[in-house]
């Protein structure tokens, strides 16, 4: 097995390559322009396509087109292209059309800054742009699950025919790491539906609009069917010295990292401690969640945003427990040592 | 003799079953509507030139949001105003298809402009159809760009005046300002003889596009009796005497003759060929060596701080690099934002035989410093105990700490006195290597040629890393 030494950002190509993604649409912005840098590398020497757009809104409706035509096809962005391309993403959703689309999170709201947030974990979580959807939403930790959660993507859109996000923050997209290169898949699915200029399918639609009432709560209630499959199906987290907890810390992407440093140093000084990380947060491992909050004490979320995923903590935890924050803002990602106090403060 | 044939073309619906409803026979266009006769004269063009299976049409939105309960071929609806990018990469995915973008004066002039004149400008081979008709239809009649001064919309009760709303955008004169488009053409529906002229252009977009894969622009001027609140006849009539008036009529660009066109291959690579073009190369480690290091328990926190183009940067990630050959955990991250600023540069590395949490450095094991801001900076956040490594030649202050191993070494000379400033951040890495003892020299040396970009440099690399480790063993 090959190993690299790569950026979030480049790894995140490497396992769209991989997985068969033929077509990248996107449009510059820090931090994930080298996601679209890597992509302009590689994707011409694949023969496949790679475009520059106008602006983020060209670039979703183009990944829109090419996911229309049945390719595997993705986007980058971070928070504020991520605004433009919402609508783009429930267009997507209303015609279930798979695409990933990849969000290195910045510091917000507005311009913000280019340091890391974790703060559109509502934006991509709960869906963003209007109308009943979801997104099915990926949180690597590290450069090799971009590459991995990023092969993934592709596998879940296609199977659910719906969105994917792969929601990572500046640092997991900057940062470097050995990754280890898996095998290409063995074939992309043929999709029947697509529209491809071919005597076989032009008498496919694809389309979101659904004029009479009566179809389009059918359809509504068709796609909160399917969510409720992926909410069943498609859960996953990682669980970090839960069995014989007192505490436990809830965090994704590098706040998880973090959490884990703090949770081997609160062990270390015999606190019970321990870490679930959501990588699926939709869909949310909220019965892992329930199950929890029967046998331990409290939850302390970490986050660096205002507290967005701590709702969702909550909503699984139904009152039972108390549920904690500590989180930063502004680009700071929190230290081992400041989670650790805060446990300690908690436990006091 | 052209023999007459009284049928719909093969390429629109004979009735119209996608309607919601159950009426299939009327179409949803008011009467008068220009929509249903270019309609027409697109789908007589499709099934003419062979292509009626090999289409893909684009719909707006905006009253021809439906056009895919009349054309006959395959259909996909885009946002408002983005037909033109998702007929993009319909046509990019598929280049041996015809893809066309239909849009009216709302979509493409006012909310679309960007993605009309962008994809104008790419060239793409795609057959753009506007349809202009001085109002939006849809939403009921308010102004459109095109809507013309002193005419009144719903949201211009008393008339578009210039003060508010400006003139009205005459959008072909604009893409034929463009370098790519092959064709651009304005037509109008108002009367046959319009009609005739219009059949005329649309075939030749078409053919420009099936047989040059060049992109065409058409405009079509044409009626909206419901919302100009005119008879379909007064409608018309007002389309030959108004509106082609201040759109004048006629070809705006043709470069058809000398286009040499764009080709429409795509040729993808098979997947399991794809890790042959990701600059995947797996290292030959002798494994031997590695156990003497790997296995030791330890967790260096190393930050590297200078001068932005001193290679602070890709010294740190050839520490990791040579740390990921020896099986180690590792990361790298680089400071960016606003410390970016002001010329300097500093990244942080971990090396360590335990999962690495957050890939910040805060309290460092080791401070590299290749300027006197970095010392000033970062001196005080070392570790007891941790290490300094800093270049002598450009730094005059050594540090105050004295809890500190300290290491002066003259790097930026070195370098200089083998040519080239740029090694500097290579001797350093010599003269880690050597001082912390963390890694095989032998491993370092071996694949330093599989680290560094440019191969012409990989022997003066090795001959500074040399320095460094010769330059340490000379202190003792």
């Amino acid at each position: 097995m090959a190993k690299q030494f790569l950026k979030g950002n480049e790894a995140v190509i490497k396992g769209a390559m991989l997985a068969g993604c033929t077509a990248y649409y996107g449009y510059p912005i820090t931090p994930a322009s080298e996601i679209a840098h890597a992509a302009a590398k590689y994707f011409p020497r694949a023969g496949a396509t790679f475009v520059q757009a106008e602006s983020e809104v060209a670039a979703i409706n183009m990944v829109y087109g090419a996911a229309a035509a049945g390719e595997r096809v993705m986007t980058a962005s971070s928070g504020p292209g991520i605004s433009l391309k919402a609508e783009g993403i429930s267009y997507c959703a209303g015609a279930e059309l798979p695409c990933v689309i990849v969000s290195i999170m910045r510091g917000g709201p507005g311009l913000g800054n280019i340091g890391p947030e974790q703060s559109d974990y509502n934006q991509l979580v709960k869906g963003g742009g209007h109308g009943n959807y979801k997104n099915i939403v990926l949180a690597p930790n590290s450069a090799q699950e971009m590459c991995d959660l990023g092969m993934l993507a592709f596998e879940l859109a296609d199977k659910y025919r719906n969105p994917v996000i792969v929601a990572a923050d500046g640092f997991i997209g900057q940062m470097m790491e050995p990754v280890v290169i898996p095998e290409p898949v063995k074939e992309v699915p043929d999709k029947k539906w697509a529209v491809k200029g071919t005597p076989e399918t032009y008498k496919n639609v694809v389309t979101s609009i659904e004029l009479d009432f009566h179809d389009l709560e059918i359809h509504n209630q068709k796609l909160q069917k399917k969510y409720a499959i992926i909410e069943e199906q498609e859960v996953r987290y990682e669980e970090y010295r839960t069995d014989d907890a007192d505490i436990v810390l809830v965090a994704y992407g590098i706040s998880s990292r973090v959490a884990q440093s703090a949770v081997n140093e609160l062990r270390s000084e015999g606190i019970k401690a321990g870490l679930l990380r959501p990588i699926t947060l939709f869909p949310f491992p909220k019965l892992k969640i329930k199950e929890l909050a029967e046998k331990i004490n409290s939850f302390l979320v970490v986050e660096m945003s205002n507290g967005q995923m701590i709702d969702d903590v909550r909503l699984a935890v139904e009152g039972k427990k108390p549920v904690h924050l500590y989180n930063r803002m502004g680009g700071f990602v929190p230290t081992a040592k400041e989670v650790r106090e805060k446990v300690i403060t908690i436990m006091r | 003799m052209s023999k007459t044939i009284l049928r719909k073309p093969e390429a629109f619906y004979d009735a119209f079953t996608r309607k919601a409803g159950d009426d299939f026979l009327t179409t949803t266009y008011c009467p008068g509507c220009g929509h249903g006769i270019l309609h027409k004269l697109v789908a007589e063009a499709l099934e003419d030139f062979g292509v009626q299976k090999k289409t893909m049409f684009v719909s707006p939105v905006g009253c021809s949001v439906f056009a895919y309960y009349y054309m006959d071929v395959g259909n996909v609806q885009a946002a408002h105003g983005r037909a033109p990018a998702v007929a993009t990469a319909l046509k990019r995915s598929n280049p041996e298809s015809v893809v066309i973008s239909y849009q009216g004066d709302g979509d493409l002039a006012a909310i679309g402009g960007a993605e009309i004149l962008n994809a104008a400008n790419r060239g793409e081979g795609i057959t753009v159809f506007f349809v202009n008709n001085a109002i939006y239809g849809m939403t009921g009649g308010q102004m459109a760009p095109t809507t013309l001064i002193g005419q009144p919309t719903m949201t211009t009760p008393l008339g578009r005046t210039l003060e508010n709303e400006g003139y009205p955008i005459r959008m072909s004169e604009i893409i034929a300002t463009l370098e790519a488009p092959v064709y651009v053409d304005r037509v109008m529906l108002g009367d046959i003889k319009s009609i005739r002229q219009a059949r005329k252009a649309v075939r030749k977009a078409l053919e420009i596009q099936i047989e040059k894969n060049g992109f065409s622009f058409i405009e079509v001027l044409s009626a909206c009796p419901s919302n100009l609140k005119m008879t379909p006849v007064d409608a018309q009539k007002w389309v030959r005497e108004v509106l082609a008036d201040y759109f004048p009529l006629g070809v705006k660009k043709d470069i058809s003759a000398t286009f040499p066109g764009k080709s429409k291959e795509r040729h993808l690579l098979p997947l399991s060929e794809i890790p042959t073009i990701l600059d995947i190369k797996e290292s030959k480690i002798n494994k031997d060596i590695i156990q003497n290091f790997s296995g030791k328990d330890f967790h260096e926190e190393i930050k590297i701080a200078g001068f932005g183009g001193q290679g602070v940067l890709s010294l740190g990630i050839v520490l990791s690099e040579m740390g990921m050959r020896h099986d180690f955990e590792v990361s790298w991250i680089p400071s960016y934002g606003p410390e970016m600023r002001g010329g300097t540069a500093n990244c942080s590395v971990h090396l360590s035989n335990k999962k690495i949490g957050s890939p910040v450095v805060d309290r460092p094991t080791v401070l590299v410093a290749m300027n006197l801001p970095s010392i000033d900076k970062f001196e005080k956040d070392v570790m007891e105990g941790g290490y300094i490594f800093y270049d002598s030649s450009l730094i005059n202050k050594a540090p105050k700490r004295n809890d500190l191993h300290v290491i002066a070494i003259p790097a930026t000379k070195i370098a200089d006195e083998l040519g080239t400033t740029k090694i500097a951040n290579m001797v350093i890495v010599g003269a880690m290597i050597e001082k912390l003892k963390l890694m095989s020299q032998e491993i370092v040396i071996d694949s330093i040629g599989e680290v560094i970009k440019n191969k012409k440099l990989i022997g003066i690399n090795k001959q500074a890393i040399y320095k460094g480790i010769e330059f340490i063993k000379n202190l003792k």
